[in-house]
């Protein structure tokens, strides 16, 4: 009895030591899910904190096996990241199972969420009809009217303080395709609401207790679609440069909230890094300017890229099934084919570190060349390699982008 | 829409179903008559158990070559030739019976490939390069797969007789040719060959599946080795159109498909079949005059 009150008490001198990271002059301890995301929160945390991601690089969080430093890692974290957006699936029990008492962060609060398109895949059954192809365009819901959100005179991203954190502006999400409502043109509320994203009805903490092996969101009555197991909501949003720097501000919060010391460096920091992400996007959107409509078409297999289309205005053609979760359907195949011969398509990209054989068939049968530079989608590459940062990764594909499309 | 549409304008249309297509049919004209003899041996489960044997040697040719077809066919070789000359081994040499040590040869095999393919971290969904697609078939992997068929004809041509003669009284064989032994590890070899031929289009799961199914399907209908193996390879032929077809009119993945098509057919021949579940259970009034 004796014995365990003791140990019950240095348990408790333990935890509280843990979670009082200001008595010590240590850098903060922080887990992020994801390689992608370890290395922004590198950027704005600097010196101030000690980095350990959960999926490291290289590494694909579709599917990760937890291991059990992992679990050790987030017991013994002060702060931990995640994406949010369904993306981290079974990643978040392990957080939750670790025990650990570190408030968790989602980078990707007040982004402007692209939904993944739902009605277009009705048409699956009624395949015979190949010379019909009006129902065949995949990104009408992510493209239309895209033309205003795209305005980055009208974002004002500058200054990186007053980034749209209000949530309810997706409110009326679930249903409606429609982003031009995102209404980014009140920017200076600096409305960054944590309560709205409690009854934010995503279930990011809410489905932890109901063994979610595959990302399913059942809230949304979704269970027809396995075609893309994230759910409505594609959780690939780190490829958009603009919420990107939404991340940076979002991480820069959650490490002022634990270490109000060196508050103002992560500001800072978050801002510099906003302002190198913005640059990025001026660079690379000034070259692809002379891009027709008609050009700004290319193929690959995994679905991450819809952020990084919706910024420049690119229609990617990939149907779903093609995934790394699933295999594809003779009809997805034949989908795909007849879109590249309709629209002309010249640029197919594999992924790296991903299955590309299906994708090498179907560039031969349509002669479309197969780009030599793989695109990064979820993962950064080793240190030496082409995507050590995430500047880094978004510049690489980016670069193959410009060398398909604007070069040839 | 018409037949044309139907049956013949997805193969026409269609590079990519032309060689899901020739890729099917090969594999349904060598595994189909494996599977009979698997059947007929009362070894139908084995050709599972090598499929999941074959894992660790696909995964370490892929690691260490990447995805290239070559080191993934022969590690998968030398993984199955492995378990199934130990668990053959075992059989003879102690008291266990050849399916508890090849049980036991196959889970050390699994276990062994599930550890490899962890240990590389899951940078690329391994699971993915060794489910195949038979909608990936590149010309490499028809060329293999066209070298595998012709080798398990022209060798199941030649131990044909053995074959027979070994399902029919295993003793028998062994009382008068010291060949049983010989012949039962040349079958093993073409099972685990057309498993390995089967991965690159189904995977290492369901390529048992056109060798098993039609297999099964045809004893409800025949009963001779040379009438199974020819109503098995037509069984599996169909299947592998219908589930092409399937896979391309309702877009469903193709694999199960064509597995499902042939699950279709056993269950359809299970109730019609002359051995099947409906007459052989109907009272018989010829013979119950006695």
């Amino acid at each position: 009895m004796m014995l365990r009150s003791v140990l019950a008490s240095s348990a408790l001198l333990a935890t509280t030591s843990l979670i009082s990271p200001a008595l010590a002059d240590d850098p903060l301890r922080v887990v992020a899910s994801f390689s992608i995301l370890g290395d922004m929160v590198e950027v704005v945390g600097g010196d101030a904190v000690a980095v350990t991601t959960i999926v490291g690089r290289g590494e694909d969080a579709h599917v990760y096996e937890p291991v059990p430093t992992d679990a050790a890692n987030v017991a013994e974290a002060d702060l931990i990241f995640v994406n949010g957006l369904s993306f981290e699936g079974s990643i978040e029990r392990l957080i939750e199972a670790s025990g650990t008492t570190a408030p968790v962060a989602v980078a990707s609060v007040g982004i402007n969420v692209l939904m993944t398109d739902e009605d277009d895949h009705s048409d699956h059954s009624d395949h015979s009809d190949h010379s019909d192809h009006d129902d065949h365009d995949h990104d009408e819901h992510a493209h239309d009217g895209h033309d205003d959100d795209h305005d980055h005179d009208e974002h004002a991203h500058d200054d990186h303080d007053d980034h749209d954190h209000d949530e309810h502006a997706h409110d009326d999400h679930d249903d409606d395709h429609d982003h031009d409502e995102h209404a980014h043109d009140d920017h200076d509320d600096h409305d960054h609401d944590e309560h709205a994203h409690d009854d934010h009805d995503h279930d990011e903490h809410a489905h932890d207790d109901d063994g979610h092996d595959d990302h399913d969101h059942d809230e949304h009555a979704h269970d027809d679609h396995h075609d893309h197991d994230h759910g409505p909501e594609d959780p690939h949003a780190w490829q958009s440069l603009d919420a990107a720097q939404i991340y940076a501000a979002n991480i820069a919060d959650a490490l002022c909230d634990l270490d109000a010391d060196n508050c103002e460096t992560f500001e800072a920091n978050a801002a510099a890094y906003g302002e190198q992400l913005e640059a990025l996007h001026q660079q690379y959107e000034a070259q692809f300017s002379d891009l027709e409509a008609s050009e700004r078409v290319f193929i690959t297999a995994h679905q991450a890229f819809g952020y990084l289309a919706r910024d420049f205005d690119f229609t990617i053609l990939s149907p779903q099934g093609l995934s790394t979760e699933s295999e594809a359907s003779a009809a997805d195949v034949a989908r795909l084919i007849d879109q590249i011969r309709e629209t002309g398509a010249q640029a197919l990209f594999v992924e790296a570190n991903a299955d590309p054989r299906l994708l090498e068939q179907i560039a031969s049968e349509t002669g479309v060349s197969v780009s030599d530079t793989p695109l990064y989608s979820d993962w950064l590459s080793d240190e030496d390699g082409p995507a050590a940062t995430y500047l880094a990764m978004m510049t690489h594909n980016l670069n193959a982008l410009v060398a398909a499309l604007v070069t040839n | 829409m018409s037949a044309y549409d139907f049956l013949i304008a997805p193969f026409a249309d269609y590079a990519f179903m032309q060689r899901a297509l020739l890729g099917g049919l090969l594999i349904a004209f060598s595994a189909a008559p494996v599977g009979v003899f698997l059947m007929l041996r009362r070894m139908s489960l084995t050709g599972d158990a090598m499929a999941h044997a074959i894992l660790p040697g696909a995964a370490l040719g892929f690691l260490i070559f990447g995805l290239e077809l070559l080191p993934m066919t022969l590690g998968g070789l030398i993984a199955g030739a492995l378990v199934a000359a130990g668990a053959g081994l075992v059989a003879r040499m102690t008291v266990q019976k050849e399916d508890a040590s090849l049980a036991a040869f196959y889970l050390i095999s699994l276990a062994f490939g599930v550890m490899i393919v962890s240990l590389r971290g899951s940078s690329i969904d391994l699971m993915h390069v060794l489910f195949g697609s038979v909608l990936a078939l590149n010309t490499q992997s028809l060329i293999m797969i066209g070298s595998i068929t012709g080798m398990t004809i022209l060798t199941l041509g030649i131990i044909w007789r053995a074959l027979v003669a070994e399902c029919l009284d295993p003793g028998f064989l062994r009382s008068v040719s010291a060949l049983g032994p010989i012949v039962h590890f040349i079958f093993l070899a073409l099972v685990v060959l057309n498993l390995v031929a089967g991965f690159q289009a189904l995977g290492t799961l369901l390529s048992v599946g056109l060798m098993i199914l039609p297999a099964a399907t045809a004893r409800f209908w025949t009963r001779t080795a040379l009438s199974l193996c020819a109503l098995a390879v037509a069984l599996a032929l169909l299947s592998v159109i219908a589930g092409l077809l399937i896979s391309y009119h309702l877009a469903i993945a193709s694999g199960p498909a064509v597995i499902l098509a042939a699950g279709v057919l056993y269950l359809a021949s299970l109730l019609v079949a002359p051995r099947g579940l409906v007459r052989s259970n109907l009272p018989k009034h010829r013979h119950k005059v006695a």
